[in-house]
């Protein structure tokens, strides 16, 4: 019986990580413009992709791993310069418009520009399960783990440390005060997408080797990720992770224990309570305005 | 032409009105055979959706990333009602109409007394809850297979093929259209555009926002489900395929590109977004990246979209028309 | 700029209206014999639709060079429809009534192929569909004929391959797209006739990364010798490796719908051992050489893996079959008259496919048998012939 709860969440912590990685991803572009960005599934895709096909090319694992989190960035970064930056000031309704056409060109051009068919990407570090007390874990889950505790404490480092971070904090609160006291507001849009964007496909590339990849693979993630951020409050960055972790657990328990058939609405079904609710999510800042 | 005739003309309700019933009346001379029809009503029932998201994205500021779930749901309302329950389809559509209205209402109250755009994240979820129900619930809805639906019938003469659900749709169409309008100039729309100007000053002036938001949120997804259910019939056949997350956003797409806030617009961008994929066969590798890049374009460089855009350059040429030249 | 750029998109609409009103191509359909196709080629059924148009594209190029049939080109018309059945039911009228096709072949799901039943069945014209559930022939439709074995054949094979093994007490893990759907509800109404009961029973969504729940509480039900997984696409190589994963040590069974290169590049070493039905191709190098599919099958594998470069799935076999027994037909009815080639493909007998050997009644359009079906394992990395 144990062991079995504890697959479940062994099962669900693997999975949670990475929407952990893709919610925070979905806080930070939140934080710096207040935009929901559609696109960011599609970094997870990019990175996945990217990496495969560089590979495929030749290029050794680790060379690839670089070079394909590069390319989202970029990519990331033009997605900010390219689309975003001129419509700024048209409001959030257009600019979310905007991220949800970007997420159907970008997995446009993956299909034209790679292909339409699942890869596999070999595990870093083998694929001998790892027995724990009669559950079965894959060497590869504790990289997804390791990368998003990482990532996360980075994060948090640049947020609370960093004076470039305290910056961007400091434009989430209030822009126009951050720019009157010298922030460079444009400049931290500009690299809330590199960072989401590198994120993104940090999740990616730890992913794959597990759930292989496709040029579609950043719909559901995203998705997921997207409703990972709203439970955890959207634009706060240790409710991302906890967010990401409680839908993933959520989805393994429910299949588990309940239904797999329906396992696919939960995280869905957690953003409707969410927002009857408690529209702040776990840790968000109370500052919904009821009308 | 007298002075008032002109300006009843000019004015949409009448003039547009008047416009888009003779093109629906002309069109049937330039369609050669029923595949001609099937893209027009393909169109037409795209364009009665439209209309609806329309007033929520144009006049209440708010986007629904679940619209096709509503389509979906008046749609299924159709099938499952008439063909394992034995329904009459005009009580199953309605039943439908009245289940989306219902649902819409729970869900949009809550959530639009909220300020921002949590009805986007409702609207997105409650979207893919429909389209996993109706995939997984086989035993009613067929599963991913779809299932199909009777014909319509009308004292007692079957409704069915394209040249009558051609004039069918056209008269659906022109309703919606009319409603539209009308809804627009009365007090809901007056109040509508007050709170899309400002909201906060439109709180002072005593409108609760709230309430016309809902109102509006309740109608397009009625309409929706209504055209959901006449889509229903004419096809004789529902499948999941069309109620997911991308039916959506294709929705969304048709009435950013056609012009938020005009109700023409809605029809002429639903217009274009059904008859472009068909004359564009044998690229369908670039349709998603000629989707994303219409969505994009446009709210980048024309967002007020195509028949607003167009209407304001028309003027601008006229008025410099009648100046001398600089 | 934004002048500019109305203008351009105005001009480009008037163009294309203009093309819709007027270009309207008014088929001369006594030149070419006119082959309509809708086929999944992008989307989520892509690795269907894709072969299936390529093999369609070689052998009319082919047949083609050798003067056509009846002395007259064969022309194929093709259509994207992705998995969609509305795509598809616009597809089906733009072949019967604008380009006047003489015969269908596709589509390449059972979905779209229901949604576009009714419509050919009014219209009457022949349709050889290349989908797997048995729903489309059963009960038959005058007009509607298939190549591929239906899924209910899949689990007979399986169940009959189970019981030789002695397992009796078996799990299912089911995808849920139309496939897995489809053949898990088939499965389950045969299982009781091969004295076999479904102790769990348990699904996964199309893009579900992780199975490792399902397969957990599999795992756990007592007594269980082996586990079926209907599906395609990623799924089942996801099942595959997770099963591995959690160390279950019963005999797992794949279906039909694996039956590509592909899943064993996903799956890996993962998956050694798994069982699966599939047609005789692609196994096409190890049958006897007196096996009659023989010649058919390496010939077919050979032209299009050296035409294409990428090796043969049997889902490209189904269209080739499905193109043969159109020609075979509209060549002994010596014309393209619908009724006579619809009569002509239903009287087909004897035909060697990739499928199998195809015998057609009133009462049968499919024609094939279980023994057309192979049972496969997967040894080596490679697919070797188990019977």
């Amino acid at each position: 019986m144990f062991a079995e709860f504890l697959q479940f969440l062994l099962s669900g912590v693997t999975v949670g990580a990475a929407y952990g990685l893709v919610a925070l991803g979905f806080s930070i572009i939140y934080n710096a413009s207040h935009v929901i960005n559609f696109a960011q599934g599609e970094f997870v895709m990019l990175g996945g992709m990217s990496t495969v096909f560089l590979m495929a090319a030749g290029l050794p694992m680790p060379v690839a791993v670089v070079l394909a989190v590069l390319v989202t960035v970029v990519l990331g970064l033009l997605l900010e310069k390219l689309a975003i930056e001129p419509a700024r000031g048209a409001g959030v309704v257009p600019l979310i418009i905007i991220t949800i056409g970007a997420s159907i060109f970008l997995r446009g051009v993956a299909q034209v520009a790679m292909d339409r068919e699942f890869h596999a990407m070999p595990p870093f570090t083998g694929d001998a399960p790892i027995m724990i007390a009669g559950a079965t874990i894959l060497p590869q889950s504790l990289w997804v783990f390791g990368g998003m505790a990482v990532m996360g404490m980075l994060l948090w480092y640049f947020f609370a440390r960093a004076r470039f971070g305290k910056a961007m904090l400091a434009t989430a609160y209030n822009p126009l005060a951050a720019r009157l006291i010298g922030v460079n507001t444009r400049l931290v849009l500009l690299c809330s997408f590199g960072l989401s964007a590198l994120l993104g496909s940090v999740a990616g590339i730890l992913l794959a080797p597990i759930t292989f990849t496709s040029y579609d693979v950043g719909i559901m993630l995203g998705l997921k990720g997207f409703c990972a951020a709203i439970l955890g409050g959207m634009g706060h960055g240790a409710g991302a992770v906890v967010g990401g972790l409680i839908v993933g657990i959520a989805e393994a328990m429910g299949a588990g224990y309940i239904s797999s058939e329906y396992k696919d609405a939960i995280a869905f079904i957690i953003i409707l309570l969410v927002l009857f609710f408690m529209p702040n999510g776990l840790f968000g800042k109370r500052t919904t305005e009821r009308v | 032409m007298s002075q008032a005739l002109k300006r009843k003309l000019a004015d949409p309700r009448t003039g547009g009105l008047l416009g888009l019933a003779a093109v629906i009346a002309v069109l049937p001379l330039f369609l050669p055979n029923n595949f001609y029809y099937d893209v027009a009503i393909g169109a037409g029932l795209s364009a009665i959706v439209c209309v609806g998201l329309n007033l929520l994205i144009g006049y209440a500021g708010q986007i629904s990333l679940g619209h096709a779930g509503f389509v979906g749901l008046g749609a299924y309302s159709s099938a499952v009602l008439t063909v394992e329950f034995g329904w009459h389809p005009l009580a199953a559509m309605t039943a439908g109409a009245l289940g989306v209205g219902i649902l819409a209402f729970l869900v949009a109250r809550p959530i639009l007394r909220l300020r921002g755009h949590y009805l986007a994240m409702a609207t997105l979820g409650l979207g893919i809850i429909i389209s996993i129900v109706v995939n997984t619930e086989a035993e009613y809805t067929g599963g991913p297979d779809g299932m199909t639906v009777p014909s319509l019938m009308f004292f007692g003469r079957e409704l069915y093929g394209e040249a009558v659900w051609y004039w069918i749709v056209g008269a659906a169409l022109l309703f919606t259209v009319w409603l539209s309008l009308n809804l627009i100039a009365s007090p809901v729309g007056r109040a509508l555009r007050a709170v899309h100007g400002s909201e906060p000053a439109a709180e002072i002036a005593g409108v609760d926002t709230a309430h016309y938001k809902v109102l509006v949120f309740v109608i397009s997804a009625v309409i929706a489900s209504l055209a959901g259910s006449l889509g229903a019939h004419y096809a004789g056949f529902v499948s999941p395929a069309n109620v997911g997350f991308f039916r959506s956003i294709e929705l969304v797409t048709m009435v950013v590109l056609g012009g938020m806030a005009s109700t023409y617009g809605a029809v002429v961008g639903a217009a274009i977004l059904t008859v472009l994929p068909q004359l564009l066969t044998g690229l369908e590798d670039y349709e998603h990246i000629a989707f994303g890049l219409i969505l994009m374009l446009t709210v980048i460089f024309m967002p007020r979209g195509l028949v607003p855009s167009f209407f304001t350059i028309a003027r601008n040429r006229l008025a410099s028309a009648g100046a001398p030249p600089p | 700029m934004t002048r500019h750029f109305i203008k351009r998109t105005l001009a480009i609409l008037l163009t294309a209206a203009a093309a819709l009103a007027f270009g309207a191509p008014g088929a001369p359909a006594s030149e070419t014999i006119r082959i309509g196709t809708f086929l999944s080629v992008t989307g989520p059924a892509s690795f269907l639709g894709d072969p299936e148009l390529k093999t369609l594209r070689m052998y009319i190029e082919s047949i083609n060079k050798d003067g056509g049939v009846l002395g007259r080109k064969l022309e194929l018309v093709h259509y994207d429809v992705q998995h969609l059945a509305d795509k598809a039911k616009t597809a089906i009228k733009r072949l019967i009534e604008d380009d006047k096709v003489d015969v269908i072949i596709g589509p390449s799901t059972t979905g779209t192929t229901m949604a576009t039943i009714p419509l050919v069945e009014r219209a009457g014209i022949p349709m050889i569909s290349l989908a797997g559930a048995v729903v489309i022939i059963n009960p038959v439709k005058k007009w509607v004929f298939k190549t591929p074995h239906t899924d209910r054949m899949a689990c007979a094979k399986i169940f009959g391959d189970m019981k030789k093994r002695g397992f009796t007490r078996i799990g299912m893990i089911s995808g849920t797209g139309g496939f897995g759907k489809s053949m898990r509800g088939q499965c389950k109404g045969l299982a009781a006739d091969f004295g076999i009961s479904v102790l769990a029973d348990e699904t996964y969504g199309p893009k579900d990364s992780d199975m490792t729940p399902q397969l957990t509480k599999i795992k756990n039900t007592k007594g269980l010798q082996a586990v079926l997984n209907p599906g395609f696409g990623q799924g089942p190589a996801i099942v595959t490796k997770n099963f591995r994963q959690l160390g279950m040590g019963m005999s797992l069974y794949q279906s039909h719908g694996v039956a590509s290169k592909k899943y064993i590049e996903l799956a890996g070493a993962a998956a050694e051992g798994v069982r699966l039905p599939a047609a005789a191709l692609l196994v096409a190098d190890q049958l006897a050489d007196n096996d009659p599919q023989k010649v058919v099958v390496v010939g077919y594998k050979k032209a299009f893996e050296k035409r294409w470069g990428s090796a043969v799935s049997t889902f490209g076999g189904h269209a080739y079959d499905g193109l043969q027994l159109a020609i075979s037909a509209i060549a002994r009815a010596g014309s393209t008259d619908k009724e006579k080639v619809r009569a002509e493909i239903e009287k087909t007998s004897g035909y060697i496919g990739t499928g199998g050997i195809v015998h057609m009644s009133p009462d049968d359009h499919l024609g094939l048998s279980l023994s057309a079906f192979r049972m496969l394992e997967i040894k080596n990395g490679e697919w070797t012939l188990v019977d």
